[in-house]
């Protein structure tokens, strides 16, 4: 049996539906915080063999979406700088801005280039010396760690044209920042995999100590994501606790290496998330040592004015990274907001929970 | 000495021009009616004039895969493929294709010999002849090394009848191999990522297996190549086109492990990832069987499964049984198609 069937079995899966289903008494709603399980779970279809008991609601955890109008105009202003390369995962090229996307900057004759890593857009610095490369640092503690690492890497090499934008954002300020909103009832959280792995599962330990309620991390399998909600539901009514149900990935005290290299290079500052606003303590900002890679203070280019942020133009991405409202109830979803014709970015992102939706979720009536 | 490249006098019409054409378009892919050189070709009927009374048909596709050479194929295999499999899914009999090239100055000469060099080894693989030609040089940046435009004319022989509206509730579905192999190939190359097994295009012409299935059956109603936009897009717009719903067990759809793994890995999903020697065929469910042993006869149909059915309900939709047994529709592909895999 090859490693993924493991994981996709159909009589086990549905074996835990079932299971599920029959102890799931009474409603329960789960969040799930990360874009990759919205995705897993509409690609499968388990929302619907889930419901009407166990109800799911998609978190913040993508972070294209949580960019802000602001830090996206910022980013096309940067491309637009004479002798500027712009590096950048695919994602955020298509994402709109108040005014026009990457993308379009890209068409007019900016530098913008598609790098599946932040040592790529190194590459690129390492072979263009005459340009400045500019990488845009988004993400959360799972491409942090990248990013320092080619912050470090830049160093040794002695590369003066190498810069980072820094939008890089931390996922438990987020988390809480949803429920002391109280917006959303929520009984049960399913912690992301992959930043898990990064900053352990302990670092989930206040949703039951603080909010009394349980958390799950979960890999992005369907079975991974059937047992986690498994246990989510058999928690109900018993004390709360951190269920690590991804143990091929995920300890306790996560990856110490990757947490050192965000440490050395990054410290924690206040950061402006889209539909959550600015919070404090929820990003990662350059240190002072490494300030000569800071593309902020490198260039010392003004924050350009937001005119019309998406918000303005009836986007309810905002409301629907909080889980406030699911993405059909946005009547742009579908019709003005498509994956080819995006308005906000929850539509633009592999892990976007509007373009989640719009592939998968269609109703079968 | 240094490397011999084409230069912008290689299209100029002249002494170069000339030479060129003789020395690698004739020399591979020269044929009578080519080798004559007329500003336009007279096509005699020969063999396929039995088939008169039937319909022509005609196509024409472009060509910028990028990189120009991948595992499994070429830009020129791809050309000749290409086209070669839009006429067969109509059920015609491939005669001619037309080739026209846009070079960029600078291009090695030795990769358009290999290019050519596939275009005539797949050309003959497929039976058809290149009988109309045209080279154009364009500066340095004007195109990404190497454009074909192929156009391909077919016959359908009398009393074959396929096309993508005439899909009938209760019809079954068969798929004749596994699905993302062009698609994936291309982005992994690409990307340079290595699989410990590495993947390859499935590019190959499919005339042949046409024929085979049209010999087991003759009440095939429709039949499509998946290529850009993947499987579930060509389902879709067949079940637009027929005005039929479709019931697609996920289970049933072949996908090979490196294919899954590479997919994962890049974030695409098999079912909207292009393929290039691939077909659907949808046929009356009481044939359906014997065209399924004729498929899986045939070297480019071993693989091939009953996908699914046909249905009169959710005209114009496709449902997806999931590995999961939840059904979901499988919608057309929704977000950008990958740049440049054809």
């Amino acid at each position: 049996m090859k490693y993924t069937d493991e994981f996709r079995d159909p009589v086990a899966a549905q074996r835990l539906i079932q299971e599920i289903r029959v102890r799931a008494t009474r409603p329960i709603r789960i969040m799930e915080f990360c874009g990759g399980h919205t995705h897993a779970i509409m690609r499968y279809g388990i929302r619907q063999a889930l419901a009407p008991n166990v109800r799911m609601a998609s978190g913040p955890g993508c972070p294209v979406c949580v960019t802000s109008d602001g830090d996206i105009d910022y980013c096309i202003a940067l491309a637009r700088l004479p002798g500027v390369t712009v590096a950048t995962f695919g994602d955020m090229a298509r994402v709109p801005g108040s005014r026009s996307s990457l993308q379009e900057a890209r068409a007019a004759g900016a530098e913008v280039r598609i790098v599946y890593s932040a040592l790529d857009a190194l590459e690129l610095a390492r072979r263009e010396p005459q340009r400045a490369v500019v990488m845009l640092g988004i993400g959360f503690e799972t491409t942090a760690p990248t990013v320092a690492a080619s912050i470090l890497r830049a160093r040794e090499l002695g590369l003066k044209n190498y810069y980072v934008y820094s939008m890089h954002k931390l996922t438990p300020p987020a988390m809480r920042s949803i429920l002391d909103a109280g917006e959303v009832h929520l009984d049960a959280i399913l912690g992301p995999g992959h930043v898990t792995a990064i900053i352990g599962w302990r670092a989930w330990g206040f949703l039951p100590a603080e909010y009394g309620i349980p958390c799950a991390v979960s890999g992005f399998e369907p079975l991974d994501i059937l047992q986690a909600v498994r246990s989510l539901v058999a928690l109900q009514g018993s004390a709360p606790q951190v269920v690590n149900a991804y143990s091929r990935g995920v300890t306790a005290e996560g990856n110490r290496v990757a947490q050192g290299l965000m440490a050395e290079v990054f410290e924690v500052s206040s950061a402006n998330w889209r539909g959550l606003g600015e919070l404090p303590a929820s990003g990662l900002k350059l240190r002072p040592a490494y300030a000569a890679y800071d593309a902020q203070l490198a260039f010392d280019l003004p924050r350009p004015e937001s005119p019309e942020p998406a918000s303005q133009r009836g986007c309810r991405c905002g409301e629907v990274l909080r889980g406030v409202v699911e993405p059909p109830e946005c009547r742009l979803f579908g019709k003005a907001c498509t994956p080819a014709r995006p308005i906000g970015p929850c539509m633009v992102s592999a892990e976007g929970a509007c373009a989640a939706y719009y592939q998968y979720g269609g109703s079968l009536v | 000495m240094s490397e011999q490249v084409v230069l912008l006098a290689h299209g100029s019409g002249g002494l170069l021009s000339h030479e060129l054409v003789s020395s690698l378009f004739l020399k591979y892919l020269g044929n009578p009616i080519l080798n004559a050189l007329e500003d336009a070709s007279n096509l005699p009927l020969g063999d396929a004039s039995e088939l008169l009374g039937g319909q022509l048909v005609f196509t024409t596709d472009s060509y910028v895969v990028k990189p120009l050479f991948f595992p499994g194929g070429d830009i020129g295999k791809l050309a000749i493929c290409g086209t070669v499999n839009d006429l067969a899914m109509r059920g015609a009999v491939p005669l001619y294709l037309s080739a026209g090239f846009i070079l960029e100055e600078g291009l090695p000469l030795r990769d358009l010999e290999r290019v050519l060099a596939s275009m005539a080894t797949t050309a003959e693989a497929a039976g058809v002849h290149i009988v109309a030609g045209d080279t154009k040089v364009v500066e340095r940046g004007s195109v990404d090394k190497l454009f074909i435009n192929t156009a391909g004319l077919g016959l359908v022989p009398p009393g074959v009848r396929i096309s993508a509206a005439a899909a009938r509730p209760g019809d079954l579905i068969l798929l004749s191999g596994a699905i993302g192999d062009h698609g994936l190939a291309i982005m992994t190359q690409r990307e340079g990522l290595r699989f410990q097994t590495p993947l390859q295009s499935d590019c190959a012409p499919l005339n042949s297996l046409v024929s085979a299935m049209l010999a087991a059956s003759r009440r095939i109603h429709t039949r499509r190549d998946p290529t850009r936009g993947g499987l579930a897009s060509a389902l879709n717009e067949i079940a637009t086109q027929s005005a039929v719903g479709m019931e697609i067990e996920e289970q049933a759809v072949p996908i090979h492990e490196p294919v899954r793994a590479a997919g994962d890995l890049l974030g695409l999903d098999p079912f909207y990832v292009a393929n290039e020697g691939k077909l659907i065929a949808i046929v009356e469910r009481e044939d359906a069987q014997s065209v399924l042993e004729a498929m899986r006869a045939h070297p480019y149909g071993q693989e091939a499964a009953i996908i699914g059915q046909v249905t009169a309900e959710h005209p114009g939709r496709v449902v997806l049984r999931t590995i999961l047994g939840t059904r979901r529709l499988m919608d057309m592909l929704a977000g950008e198609q990958l740049p440049r895999i054809c």
